[in-house]
């Protein structure tokens, strides 16, 4: 609430005074060349994680669920071990892209691209889109593999008998059910990674964020701690509150249509 | 429509015991088979054998002639109906008929037909556009026929697809798919552990225990004739009455009572006797003296629980034969069955 309030003001940098400017922050923050350059990256960004973090979440789950189909113990082994994985796959993930030992980097290397992460724009673009899917995979995968398994199996032998194709079935069948579940996490993933990816941000881009790719929420820290600009600071994170408020709406409209549909 | 051959299938799941050893069934075209047993005998494990949904361990399921072990599911011809339906949730019910036809590139014009034609059938029309949630469970059962109905498939297998609906429409459609399965022709197999939708359904029965097959006959042969004391206890309510006996020369002795055969009885020594319950009657002559214990009413009959020399007896009697504390039982000699005491397998009689 004190955001929505400072939004309006002006304040100095020592917060001894505050004048009121209306939506002049707003303004500055919306029609900033360097604000929407990073609002588009954002998007971009969202967009890239959520759909490869879903995709290949969804692979491993399809293939892990072929293979542990009936044995319990095997499911509760997988799901345990990928719900401590996502904190450690984040500190991995961040490892593989050190400019020094990072695996990942020396792999570029053999072929011949020449990686500068925190330098190169491209670069931190793509280290930072990988470690922000690699993180979310196992987040992903718990929820798809547990979406693929409350199927009904005699579901799964029905389609076997009236289709032959396992892809057909797949994508008739299969996909179609577990669509709940895959809105639910297009929410969730959307909002990790306009979010949550805050810390994988900044240890890649390590306050150095001129000329590299930040996030909307990034630059509301930086603004708002580093250049001490409070109220436009306050008037953008206002605008992502918004953003927030958008899809929880239609997250709530959803969960409410699901309880009809079962 | 097809003949289906089942030759020496069996089935491990573990390595270990077998859940079906070593069935041989032959199938003809058209013939309405019925897989009965108690629960975990098998009876689904080689029921998807034949789908396809579980591969087979050992042996050789043929088709129509051809060997079908290696198919997958949908290209063996078969439908299936399942306990629970297994409807697809997300289609309408047309959708949920048309599915298989679509997927083997059926033209739209005769999908439409195949599917209002199984609707007609099965009194679905009014609900082609619903989804299966919208459905009563009567409904649903109809339109898991429906989808095995439109394919018009060599073979229909079903698993216990009456189970979940309620005693009166488990009774009504029972009648229903007898006189589809007649009216259609279709070689069906039918798997239950109702021992009575297995007689009212059956052209010929299939009584399984421990994966293993006890009897292959009509009901009335099954009925008549089991062919061990599991099938004579199985088979037919209330169980028939199996006591220990002892046969000397054309002499049962079944406790104190003694029956007098005219025509040689099959061994000589301990036996384990059979005899149904209706085929007791009272006597005021010589018989087996049974001391009365309860009494069940079941409207058309009344059942007489007895014991006799610490054997459980009971007998179906009509309601309007007076009962007393002791009864004497008449049994007609041909209707007494007699079972190896060891092995518990039917030894002939005449
Ligand atoms: N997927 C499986 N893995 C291991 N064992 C199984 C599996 N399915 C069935 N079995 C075993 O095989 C045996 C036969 O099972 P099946 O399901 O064929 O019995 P059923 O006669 O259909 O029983 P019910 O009337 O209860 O359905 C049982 O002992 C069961 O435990
Ligand atoms: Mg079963």
């Amino acid at each position: 609430m004190q955001a929505v309030q400072s939004s309006f003001y002006l304040e100095d940098p020592f917060g001894f005074s505050a004048t009121f400017v209306g939506f002049d922050n707003y303004i500055d923050a919306l029609t900033s060349d360097y604000y929407l350059h990073v609002a588009k990256f954002t998007l971009i960004f969202t967009i890239l994680v959520t759909f490869f973090s879903l995709a290949l979440g969804l692979l491993l789950a399809a293939k892990a669920d072929d293979v542990i189909r009936g044995s319990s113990s095997y499911k509760t082994l997988l799901i345990s071990v990928y719900a401590i994985a996502p904190p450690v796959a984040g500190l991995i993930g961040m490892m593989f892209f050190d400019q020094h030992i990072g695996p990942f980097v020396k792999m570029a290397a053999w072929f011949g691209w020449d990686m500068k992460v925190g330098i190169n724009y491209f670069d931190t673009a793509f280290a930072m889109i990988t470690v922000a899917v690699w993180k979310q995979i196992p987040y992903n995968f718990i929820f798809i593999l547990s979406g693929l398994q409350s199927i009904p199996v005699s579901v799964r032998e029905a389609a076997a008998i009236d289709n032959r194709s396992r892809f057909g079935r797949f994508w008739t069948v299969t996909l179609p059910l577990l669509a709940p579940t895959a809105f639910f996490l297009l929410i969730i993933n959307m909002t990790y990674s306009l979010f949550d990816t805050f810390g994988i941000i900044d240890v890649i881009v390590k306050d150095k964020a001129a000329n590299n790719p930040i996030t909307l929420v990034y630059k509301v820290y930086m603004d708002g701690f580093r250049g001490n600009d409070i109220g436009g600071s306050a008037a953008q994170s206002v605008i992502l509150m918004l953003i927030v408020l958008v899809l929880t709406f239609f997250q709530f409209r959803f969960i409410e249509r699901r309880v009809h549909y079962n | 429509m097809a003949a289906i051959e089942i030759s020496s299938v069996s089935k491990s799941y573990t390595g270990d015991a077998l859940a079906v050893d070593n069935v041989d069934i032959e199938i003809e075209d058209g013939e309405f088979i019925v897989l009965v047993g108690p629960s975990g005998c098998g009876k689904s494990t080689l029921l998807r054998m034949v789908a396809g949904l579980e591969t087979i361990t050992e042996g050789e399921v043929k088709i129509g002639g051809k060997v079908v072990n290696k198919k997958d599911p949908a290209e063996r011809d078969i439908a299936m109906v399942f306990q629970n339906y297994a409807l697809y949730p997300h289609m309408t019910v047309y959708n949920n008929l048309a599915y298989g036809l679509k997927n083997r590139g059926t033209p739209k014009a005769e999908i439409a037909a195949r599917v209002n034609e199984a609707a007609r059938m099965l009194e679905l029309e009014p609900y082609l556009e619903r989804k299966p949630r919208a459905l009563s469970g009567g409904q649903r059962q109809r339109v898991a026929m429906g989808r095995a109905i439109v394919r018009k498939p060599a073979a229909f297998l079903f698993d216990e697809p009456l189970s979940n609906l309620d005693a009166k429409l488990r009774v009504s459609m029972r009648g229903e798919i007898k006189h589809l399965q007649k009216r259609l022709g279709t070689t069906s197999i039918y798997v239950t552990h109702d021992q009575l939708e297995a007689m009212t359904l059956a052209d010929r029965l299939v009584v399984l225990n421990g994966g293993k097959i006890e009897q292959i006959g009509t009901p009335l042969d099954v009925y008549h004739k089991p062919a061990s004391t599991f099938v004579a206890n199985f088979i037919g309510s209330p169980a028939m009455n199996l006591v220990e006996g002892k046969l000397t020369g054309g002499q049962l002795m079944i406790g104190d009572n003694s029956m007098q055969f005219s025509s040689a009885p099959p061994a000589d020594g301990p036996v384990t006797v059979g005899i149904r319950p209706e085929d007791l009657q009272p006597t005021t002559g010589t018989g087996i003296k049974a001391r009365l214990d309860y009494v069940e009413e079941l409207g058309a009959t009344r059942l007489a629980h007895c014991m006799t020399d610490g054997e459980r007896l009971t007998a179906a009697l009509s309601p309007e034969i007076p009962l007393a504390d002791e009864l004497t039982f008449a049994v007609l000699p041909e209707k007494v069955h007699f079972y190896d005491h060891a092995t518990g397998k039917r030894l002939s009689n005449a």
